[in-house]
Order: C-alpha cells, then sequence, then structure tokens
C-alpha cells in the first residue's frame, strides 16, 4: 500500500513537473505573440524612430543585429574552427589540450554582464562604443561554442581517412585541409546556428559596448558607430521609455526569430545525423 | 641552358623547403588561434583584478564586503555591498529551491518515462525556454509577475525579490533539465533490470537507484542553474526594483549583476564610484570561478561513474 502511495505520489509530481514546464513555455509564448503581433505594422518595421512624426522604428535595429551577427560570426569561425583543428590534429602535450579545454569551460561560464564590463574596457575603449566592439565581445562570448561543435563533427571524421592521405604522401597541412576540414562542415553550421541564437537573445553584453542608437547605417559606417540590437531596442524601450506596444512588437519578432534559429538546429540535427547514417 | 638547368633544379628543390615552411606556419597558426582561448581567460582575470583592486584597497576590504549601505552619490559616500551579495545568494537559492525540484522530477519524466512522441514536444519546449532572450523573460515579468504580485500580496510595489526569484527560477530550469536528462540517460541499464528483477516497480527504480547513480551529473546541474542565476542581469533588472536595500521578499532589492549594469553608463570614469563597480564585477567573477571550479569537478565525477 505504502509502496503504491509512493509510485502515484512521484508520478503525480512528475506530471505537475512537466505541466510547469510545459505551462511556463507555452504562456510565454503566447502571451508575447498575442500581444506582440497585432503590433507589428509595416511601418514598424521599415523606418527609423524619428521623434518629429511621433513614430517608433525598428529598422536600424534589425539591421544592427544582422551587422551584429555577420561580423562577429566572421571572426568566432576561423578561430573557433581553427582551435578545434589544433586540438583534434596538431596538439601532441596533453596538458596543453587540458589548459585549452579548461579556458573554453571557464569562457563559457562567464555571465554576459561580465562580457559586457570587460569589452566596454578593452573594446568601447580602443574603438568607441560601437558596432564592432560589441560584435568582438560576442566573438569571445561565442568562441567557446563554436570550438566545441567543431571539434565534436571533427572528432567523427573517420581516421582511416587521414591514415589513407597520410599514406599517399600528403602532408599534416594537406590532410587537414582536403580531408579533415570537409568533414567539419556540419559543425561549423551547427555553431553558426548556436551562435546566431546566443546572439539575437544577448542583451547586458551589448548595453555598453555598442550603445543604444538608432540610426540607419550600412555595414561599414555602421561598425564603427554605436547601435542597439534588437534586445537592447526593446530593453530601453520596455525600461526606460514605457513604450510597451513597440517593446511586445520586438519581443514577438525575437520569439519568432528564437523559433525559427531551435527549428534550423533541429532540422541540421536531423539531415546531418541522416546523410552520415 | 645552364640557367634553365639551374632554375629546374632549384623548382625541383623549392617544394620541400616551401611545404615544410607551410607546414610549420599552419602549425603555429593553429597553435595561435587555440591559445586564444587561454589568452582571453587570462585578459579577463587580470584586467578584472588589476582594476578591482583599488577600490577594495581605498574602501578597506572589511568595509567593502560587510558594509551594508551602499550610497555612491551621497556627498560623503559609503560602498558597502553587503546588500548586493546577500540578495544574490538569496535570489540565487530561492531560485534553486523553486526550479531545481520542478526540473529533476520533469528531467526524470523525460528520461525514462515519456514515449518519444511526449518527449520530442516537451523537449523542444524546454529549448525554447533556453533560448527566449532575457529581456523576454524581464518584459513578461515586468507586466505579468510584478503586478501580480502588488495585487496579491497587497505591498505597495511589485518590484521584489520574490519577482525575480521567480523569474530565475524559471530561467535556470532548462540547463537543470538537460544536464540531468544527460546524466540519468548515462546510468547503465543493468542498475535498473537489476532492480526491476528484484520486484521494485520502474517509479521505484528511477527514484531510487537510477537517480542515486546519476547524482554527480544531477549535482552538476544544480551547480549549473547557479551559475546561470547568479550572472543574469537584465531580466532581474526589470523585475527586482533596483534598490540597494537589505533582502527582504517583497523588498526592492539590488543583485551584484544589476548593481554593475545599474550605475555603470552615469558614474564618471576615475571616480571611486566607477573603480567600486570594477570591484564589484571582481567579486561576481570570483564567485563565477569558484562555481565553474565545482561543475568541472561534478562533471569530472559523473564521467568517472
Amino acid at each position: 500500500m505504502r509502496r503504491k502511495a509512493y509510485s502515484f505520489a512521484m508520478r503525480g509530481l512528475m506530471a505537475l513537473s512537466v505541466a510547469i514546464t510545459c505551462g511556463f513555455a507555452l504562456f510565454i509564448i503566447l502571451y508575447v505573440l498575442c500581444k506582440g503581433l497585432p503590433n507589428i505594422t509595416w511601418q514598424l518595421l521599415s523606418t527609423s524612430p524619428s521623434i518629429l512624426n511621433d513614430r517608433i522604428g525598428i529598422l536600424p535595429d534589425i539591421l544592427n543585429t544582422l551587422y551584429l551577427i555577420l561580423a562577429a560570426l566572421a571572426v568566432v569561425l576561423p578561430l573557433g574552427v581553427g582551435a578545434a583543428v589544433y586540438l583534434t590534429e596538431y596538439a601532441s602535450s596533453k596538458r596543453l589540450v587540458s589548459v585549452i579545454e579548461y579556458a573554453a569551460e571557464t569562457l563559457s561560464g562567464i555571465p554576459s554582464i561580465i562580457y559586457g564590463f570587460v569589452g566596454m574596457m578593452l573594446f568601447a575603449g580602443t574603438f568607441g562604443t560601437s558596432l564592432l566592439a560589441g560584435a568582438l565581445t560576442l566573438v569571445i562570448m561565442n568562441l567557446p561554442t563554436v570550438m566545441r561543435t567543431a571539434q565534436e563533427s571533427l572528432k567523427t571524421v573517420p581516421q582511416s581517412y587521414r591514415e589513407g592521405a597520410f599514406g599517399l604522401g600528403a602532408g599534416k597541412w594537406r590532410v587537414v585541409r582536403t580531408v579533415v576540414l570537409p568533414g567539419c562542415v556540419d559543425g561549423v553550421i551547427t555553431g553558426c546556428i548556436l551562435s546566431v541564437g546566443r546572439i539575437l537573445g544577448e542583451s547586458a553584453a551589448l548595453l555598453f559596448t555598442a550603445g543604444f542608437a538608432h540610426v540607419l547605417n550600412g555595414f561599414f559606417t555602421g561598425l564603427g558607430s554605436s547601435g542597439a540590437s534588437l534586445t537592447v531596442a526593446m530593453y530601453v524601450y520596455a525600461k526606460d521609455r514605457g513604450e510597451f506596444e513597440a517593446a511586445f512588437a520586438i519581443a514577438a519578432i525575437l520569439l519568432v526569430l528564437t523559433l525559427l534559429v531551435n527549428l534550423c538546429a533541429a532540422l541540421a540535427g536531423w539531415y546531418f545525423k541522416k546523410r552520415r547514417a | 641552358m645552364e640557367n634553365i638547368q639551374t632554375s629546374r633544379a632549384q623548382l625541383r628543390r623549392r617544394p620541400r623547403v616551401c611545404r615544410q615552411f607551410t607546414e610549420r606556419f599552419f602549425h603555429g597558426l593553429f597553435l595561435m588561434l587555440s591559445l586564444v582561448t587561454v589568452g582571453c581567460v587570462l585578459l579577463i582575470t587580470i584586467f578584472l583584478v588589476l582594476s578591482g583592486i583599488p577600490a577594495i584597497r581605498d574602501i578597506g576590504l572589511f568595509d567593502f564586503l560587510l558594509g551594508d549601505t551602499w550610497e555612491s552619490t551621497a556627498r560623503d559616500p559609503k560602498f558597502g555591498i553587503l546588500p548586493f551579495i546577500l540578495t544574490s545568494v538569496y535570489g540565487t537559492a530561492g531560485a534553486i529551491l523553486f526550479g531545481v525540484p520542478v526540473g529533476f522530477f520533469t528531467a526524470v519524466y523525460l528520461a525514462k518515462l515519456a514515449p518519444p512522441r511526449v518527449k520530442s514536444v516537451v523537449g523542444s519546449a524546454v529549448s525554447l525556454l533556453a533560448g527566449i532572450p532575457s529581456v523576454v523573460y524581464g518584459l513578461v515579468g515586468m507586466l505579468i509577475l510584478v503586478p501580480g504580485i502588488r495585487t496579491l500580496f497587497h505591498v505597495p510595489d511589485g518590484a521584489s525579490l520574490l519577482a525575480a526569484i521567480i523569474v530565475l527560477a524559471v530561467m535556470i530550469l532548462p540547463s537543470i533539465i538537460k544536464v540531468s536528462v544527460t546524466a540519468l540517460e548515462a546510468v547503465p541499464h543493468e542498475y535498473e533490470e537489476a532492480s526491476l528483477a528484484l520486484g521494485a516497480t520502474p517509479v521505484e527504480t528511477y527514484f531510487k537507484v537510477t537517480a542515486p547513480a546519476a547524482k554527480s551529473g544531477i549535482a552538476a546541474a544544480v551547480v549549473l542553474g547557479v551559475g546561470r542565476a547568479i550572472g543574469e542581469a537584465m531580466a532581474v533588472m526589470m523585475v527586482s526594483g533596483n534598490v540597494p536595500n537589505m533582502p527582504s521578499i517583497f523588498g526592492s532589492v539590488r543583485f551584484l549583476t544589476t548593481a554593475v549594469a545599474s550605475e555603470m553608463s552615469y558614474s564618471s570614469p576615475g571616480s571611486l564610484q566607477r573603480e567600486a563597480l570594477f570591484s564589484i564585477a571582481l567579486v561576481l567573477y570570483l564567485f563565477i570561478l569558484l562555481i565553474n571550479a565545482a561543475l568541472n569537478f561534478f562533471l569530472k565525477r559523473s564521467k568517472e561513474g
């Protein structure tokens, strides 16, 4: 009898927990979408904000987010993949490998506010408060993710491929270039998707490095000047200006983008698994 | 003619030298790229220590860590960060108190009992929770939790430690669930089969055999949750009221993270106020390093089994 009650109670607790978890997810999505989607208008998406015309436009913020993603990925991909190649292909000292991996784990545990703070002092001090400073801060934040995914996919390249290439007389670099790197494309794509998701949602690290201007800029002028990403714009509209309609519109856009990123990650994982099998 | 021959000989010889050079070059290049990570950690650590020490020296370690008033802009400024430290500790503890049980039971269900289809649906809900930007959590908290707490508990302002705890608890759920599921799934099936063969029901087996066997992994999940909760800034900033009080459950409070963020924009460079903010960042970083060390310890132990 007591055992039955125990099983029953545990099952009940599990059902309750699952309901709470799913309930929160469902509630947040529905709430944000319901309050946000009606506020998304073409004018909001296609203009920059203007006090004279009393309108809020988020086109600059969308572009800034895009620039940040492009700039950060352009730097972090070679860095992360290069580090992964060294760790799996070149490194001979076990101690060095463990030091590097420990450093990567430490980096992935540092909260974004500390990155924002250090980035503000180092990068914003050198380049001014600009998208470039923000992008460089994002590079350090995403380095461990890209490195780990690239490393994992490098490990799946069969050892026999490398031995075959070495046997034909290829040097290390040739093997890396022609055999190993093509094998880690899936890891790089997964890393990209994860990084894009993280950059989309990042705010604390950008608030002090990239600033919160809403000026429409091209890519290169944009990198040199201050600009708010979508998240930072949302924070400013909600916290400082009380413009909740605009804030919810941006939140809804962010949620839809997050859903898309998750979907892409799932599809990529499924596709690469299938191709490998 | 002679000329042509020597240049041919050179051509034949060059590739080897060239190749050696390329090999060395790329070896060095990849080594440099991998050392960037270590460089970043060192840079951040050294930077935080160097910029954090002066203010601590000025204020005095005890007055800084154990002082209970923070009046950075008063004529006679006081820089005591005990309220921030306690708020961060209480807030994290509260989030763990709510988040860990829910996360643990969900993880057991997902890892052991859920049918594949339910598992994939709940799993995608969990990864969605992980992907929601923290400002969105903050916004929802600001408009639902804060007024809710105000009317429910009849307090003047709902922006409080309680609101922050609830937001943090939801935010750490996905990390706790994911790491616990991985740990539970890694437990050898023989353990469960032995327990089932001895007559235990499946539910008893999962909670009395599988969960204890995965305890290092679950501890790692909890520590990861602690790290997430103590480092969260934006969501907490939007719901906690941001006044440097000693923590109380319905009081407006300020965390270590929000203490750094909230005064950064208006403190003037070089002032003691800004230097004190550096020191707060250093304290937060030390907390994070401790948590990382604990995390690594548990992860290693769970890998060794």
